[in-house]
């Protein structure tokens, strides 16, 4: 809270700077294959109310039973953010009606939540900043509604009521949008980590809710809005950029800030007033008598902290000191599990930055091209790794190893073996070479006798060796000879 | 502590119970006198004292994580009084 934006993050209104303070509520859906309280399956894009138990309907007299692995996923998540896990929880009702609640009332964590404070590390283009966790609790997701199916009636699925939500309640530490954005993404890159959320933004499964308020810098908080459900991370930045504006806007007018429940519209690209009629929310919170406190013990604790995998951070700094990384690249490369392994195997007995930099530049950059994620790109990291070692060798050049990966890529196959089939092995017969640069010189008179005032007239003429071979000269001994001959 | 008229029909609405205009004077009583038993309560010194949730010592039952219940929309549907294509049918609600 006490975080001062820096000042490039300030907002400019019309009567000067304004600092944008930024919380948030992510609601990540839990790994598992049954539902918090009931046996129903949690699998997603089945026929409607096909996973629904009579507990997740609100029969009467059904009792809702605790899946443990919803538990320990919750308590894995913790441990993940460095949060203290409460030994003893409680969950309550959160009392409200709509439709797609058929109990009535959520069951949540409420004033015992099942892990306390914890903080998330967060990449910035200007440096790392620290985001405090408040608090993470277990609870119960609603049915979906679907409203335009109908002229005049709205249509309820029940499969998701009942499946386990974490939510993770960020502290007011972010200040921009761009910062919300990276918190978000470094959150959804620790819950890929730890398996307790795969985090898909695009099936629903990580949801955040925003709460946005402005102030003159160093003032005590404003008001503040909640933007609900915003579901995807470009929608989160653009939603607290326009509701910022907005805030900006009502108080450089004199006016005052509701705090009140809003909705982003995408199309729009601004938010709208969602509950307006409505009385404040009153939840009537108290503590479900159908369920005893959850209580953990110590070697629980344990046992999940001893199963915790190398995190994004430990993962990075290991980068750093181990491979000799820049922290930039090694960032890039632990954002997803999958990348930092891919590196790891590249590089495995290799150069590793020279592995590095051609998984960030080739190999992503080809995958971007091709629109798809690296677990199906088609050439293998092993693959990758003979590639940097034919360039170590010497035997293919840094140009060749460009044009053998996009051989390698649409037809597949063993590199080595491409390379001595395609005569792509670089010519480091200096005999040969010599012939060649003695060509170039003898038809460029005025180009030699420039290199001789201008070093970096040596370049063209290392282009031209290259151009004349197809690549295949090893740059680092034509460059010698062209010295020797040139006399520079 | 005590409630006035108003926040009977406002617990009302919120419980979502119709109450009869000629009901409120009679729901206020009942729940002033709850709430004075409540109140009676509260002069018991429990500082330190743990809520107690069951009079025996139990712990929290847990299921595994497998699934064993869903699969017929059917019965979950059987009580409604409208359905459409395995939905529940709804007067429509929009924010």
């Amino acid at each position: 809270m006490s975080r001062p934006a820096g000042k490039s993050k300030l907002v400019r209104g019309a009567q000067g700077d304004w600092e944008v303070v930024i919380g948030m509520e992510i609601h990540a859906q839990v790994t598992s294959k049954a539902k918090l309280f009931s046996g129903a399956s949690t699998e997603f894009g089945g026929a409607p109310n096909s996973q629904v138990s009579l507990v997740d309907a609100a029969m009467p007299g059904m009792l809702p039973v605790i899946n443990a692995h919803c538990v320990a996923q919750a308590v894995r998540t913790g441990l993940g953010l460095k949060a203290k896990v409460n030994k003893k929880s409680v969950f309550d009702r959160k009392n409200y009606f709509y439709p797609d609640l058929p109990q009535g009332y959520q069951i949540s964590q409420y004033q015992a939540p099942v892990v306390g404070e914890g903080k998330v590390l967060v990449d910035l283009p200007d440096g790392e900043i620290e985001v405090g966790i408040e608090r993470l609790h277990l609870e119960q997701d609603a049915g979906k509604s679907l409203h335009e199916q109908h002229p005049t009636m709205s249509l309820v699925d029940l499969n998701r009521a009942g499946v386990a939500l974490m939510e993770i309640v960020s502290k007011p530490d972010l200040r921009s949008a761009e910062e919300a954005k990276a918190y978000v993404t470094k959150l959804r890159t620790i819950l890929r980590y730890l398996g307790t959320s795969d985090a898909d933004m695009e099936k629903g499964n990580l949801r955040a809710d925003v709460n946005v308020s402005v102030r003159k810098p160093g003032a005590p908080l404003n008001t503040r809005c909640e933007i609900k459900n915003v579901n995807s991370i470009r929608f989160i930045g653009q939603a607290i950029e326009s509701e910022a504006r907005r805030q900006i806007a009502i108080l450089e007018d004199g006016g005052k800030i509701e705090q009140e429940t809003r909705l982003f519209d995408p199309a729009k690209g601004e938010t709208r007033s969602m509950r307006t009629k409505e009385e404040a929310h009153d939840y009537r919170y108290f503590p479900d008598p159908d369920l005893l406190p959850l209580e953990l013990d110590d070697a629980f604790i344990a046992s999940i902290a001893a199963s915790l995998p190398e995190l994004p951070d430990e993962k990075k700094a290991r980068f750093v000191k181990e491979y000799g990384l820049s922290a930039y690249d090694a960032g890039v490369l632990v954002a997803e599990r999958e990348t930092a392994d891919y590196f790891e195997q590249a590089a495995k007995g290799r150069d590793a930055k020279a592995a590095a930099n051609f998984v960030i530049n080739e190999l992503f950059g080809r995958l971007n091209k091709a629109g798809i994620g690296i677990e199906r790109s088609p050439v293998a990291a092993e693959q990758v790794g003979t590639i940097l070692a034919l360039v170590a060798e010497g035997t293919i050049s840094g140009k060749i190893a460009k044009d053998l990966f996009e051989i390698v890529w649409e037809e597949g196959g063993d590199p080595r073996a491409i390379v001595e089939g395609r005569g792509l092995r670089q010519v480091t017969d200096t005999g040969a070479l010599e012939q060649v640069i003695d060509e170039i010189v003898a038809k460029n008179p005025d180009k030699t006798a420039q290199a001789k005032a201008k070093p970096a007239v040596l370049g063209w003429f290392v282009g031209q060796v290259m151009r004349a071979t197809a690549g295949k000269a090893n740059p680092q001994v034509v460059n010698e000879l062209l010295k020797k001959k040139l006399g520079v | 502590m005590s409630v006035d008229a108003a926040t009977v029909r406002r617990i009302a609405h919120l419980a979502r119970i119709a109450v009869e205009e000629g009901e409120v004077e009679k729901l206020k009583g009942e729940l002033n006198a709850i709430l004075g038993f409540v109140e009676q309560l509260k002069e018991v010194n429990v500082e330190g004292v743990e809520p107690m949730t069951s009079v025996t010592p139990m712990q929290l039952k847990m299921r595994a994580d497998k699934v064993t219940d869903g699969g017929d929309a059917a019965a979950v549907l059987a009580n409604a009084p409208q359905t459409e294509e395995g939905f529940f049918l709804v007067p429509k609600v929009v924010e």
